[in-house]
C-alpha cells in the first residue's frame, strides 16, 4: 500500500496567529478551493491576485508573500467573499491581519496621515478646535438669518446632559460644510435634543483600516469619554 | 414627507454601505432604507440596484479599507468599475449614498467613467420632501 507524501513540517507563524486571533478559528481549513469568493469579489484580478489565492498563500505557509502583497490594501475587507463562501471562510480577518504585520512606516500614507492627524487634532482632516467652534456657529446663523422658516434652529456644542451626542464625518465641515444644515434641520424639526463636542467629533476611524489596534481603540476610547462627560444617552454616527 | 418636490420623476437608486448592511445592521436597515427613500420620492422613482442589501458589490470607499485615502487611484477605479456598471443599469438620475466615503468614490466614479447620475447625502434629501409640522 502507498504511502502519503510525505512533506518537512513547514511552520506558518502567519496561519496559526490568524487561528488564534479569528473568532472560531476562522473556519480557513475549511475552504473547499470553489472560487465563489472569487466571483463575488470586486478586487479579483488586480494584479492577478484575488480572495481564494490569498487563502491558499495563507494555507501553505507563504508567510512572507502574505504579509508583503500590497493587494492586502486594493481588498477592502467589504466582506462579501464571507458571504459568498459555503463554510463562512473569514478572508477579510485575514487581510485585517496581515495589516497588521505592516510597520507605520510602510502603511500607506494616506491612511497613516488621516489616522495620525485623529490622534493628534481629535479628526481625521486636523481641523483646529476653534475653527470646527466657529464654523458651526457661523453656519447656523448664516441660516437663521437667510431662511425665515428656519429662525429658530439650533446647532448646539458641548450641550450637557443633551439626549443624543452627534458626530461629523471630518470631510463634510472640510470639504461641503453646508451639507451639515440638512441634518441639524431634520434633528430640529423631530424634535431631538443633541450636541456636537468641541473636540474629538469625527465619526470617521482611519486607525480602523491602518492595522493598528492601539490606535483604533484610542480614537473610540477618547470620543466615549467625550459622550460620557456630556452626559448624553445615545451617541449618533454619521458614518 | 411630501414627494411633489420630485416634479421631473426623477429616478433614484441607492448605495447600501457595507459597514452599515452586511457588515453591521443587515438587511433590516437596507429594508428601512427604501423606505425612507420611497417616502421622499415618491415609491414609483426608486429603482433599486443589483445585487442588492446585504449582498450587494463594494463600491469600494472605504469599508473597511481605507481605499479613498490609500492612495491607489487606478486600482480603486478598477474595483469600482463593477459598482458603475451596477449603477448605470438601473438608469437612475440620483444615487442615494448614505455613507460619505462611499459618495465620494460613487462620483469619482461616475467623472471617470463618463455616468448619468448625481449623488446625495440621504439626509439632503429627506429635507426636501419635509413638512413641518410647527409651521
Amino acid at each position: 500500500m502507498s504511502q502519503p507524501i510525505v512533506i518537512e513540517k513547514h511552520k506558518s507563524r502567519f496561519k496559526e496567529l490568524a487561528r488564534a486571533a479569528i473568532p472560531g478559528g476562522g473556519n480557513l481549513d475549511l475552504c473547499l478551493t470553489c472560487s465563489s469568493c472569487v466571483n463575488g469579489c470586486p478586487a479579483s484580478g488586480i494584479s492577478d491576485m484575488d480572495p481564494r489565492k490569498f487563502l491558499r498563500m495563507v494555507l501553505l505557509g507563504l508567510d512572507e508573500e502574505v504579509v508583503q502583497t500590497p493587494w492586502i490594501w486594493w481588498c477592502s475587507m467589504c466582506q462579501r467573499c464571507k458571504r459568498a463562501c459555503p463554510m463562512g471562510v473569514d478572508i477579510g480577518a485575514l487581510v485585517f491581519m496581515a495589516r497588521q504585520q505592516w510597520s507605520r512606516e510602510n502603511t500607506p500614507k494616506g491612511i497613516q496621515k488621516s489616522c495620525d492627524l485623529h490622534l493628534e487634532f481629535g479628526n481625521s482632516t486636523g481641523i483646529h478646535r476653534e475653527d470646527w467652534v466657529s464654523l458651526c456657529a457661523e453656519l447656523v446663523e448664516e441660516t437663521r438669518q437667510q431662511e425665515e422658516d428656519w429662525k429658530d434652529l439650533p446647532a448646539p456644542m458641548d450641550k450637557k446632559g443633551a439626549a443624543y451626542y452627534l458626530n461629523q464625518n471630518a470631510k463634510e465641515p472640510t470639504v461641503e460644510p453646508e451639507e451639515m444644515i440638512p441634518l441639524w434641520k431634520i434633528l430640529h424639526e423631530v424634535g431631538i435634543d443633541w450636541t456636537y463636542s468641541s473636540e474629538r467629533w469625527d465619526a470617521v476611524n482611519y486607525c480602523m483600516f491602518s492595522g493598528d489596534d492601539r490606535d483604533w481603540e484610542t480614537v473610540v476610547r477618547r470620543q466615549a469619554e467625550i459622550v460620557n462627560d456630556l452626559g448624553c444617552k445615545t451617541l449618533i454616527n454619521t458614518e | 414627507m411630501d414627494p411633489s418636490w420630485n416634479r421631473e420623476d426623477l429616478k433614484v437608486t441607492c448605495q447600501d454601505p457595507c459597514n452599515l448592511v452586511r457588515k453591521g445592521l443587515g438587511d433590516s436597515v437596507a429594508d428601512d432604507l427604501r423606505f425612507v427613500i420611497k417616502q421622499v420620492v415618491g415609491e414609483e422613482n426608486f429603482v433599486d440596484m443589483w445585487p442588492n442589501k446585504s449582498n450587494n458589490y463594494c463600491c469600494c470607499c472605504c469599508c473597511g479599507g481605507g481605499y479613498l485615502q490609500s492612495g491607489f487611484v487606478e486600482k480603486r477605479r478598477a474595483f469600482g468599475r463593477i459598482k458603475f456598471d451596477q449603477i448605470q443599469a438601473t438608469g437612475a438620475d440620483i444615487v442615494v449614498t448614505p455613507c460619505h466615503n462611499c459618495r465620494s468614490q460613487i462620483e469619482d466614479l461616475c467623472q471617470v467613467y463618463g455616468g448619468g447620475y448625481r449623488t446625495t447625502h440621504l439626509w439632503s434629501l429627506i429635507v426636501k420632501a419635509m413638512t413641518r409640522k410647527s409651521k
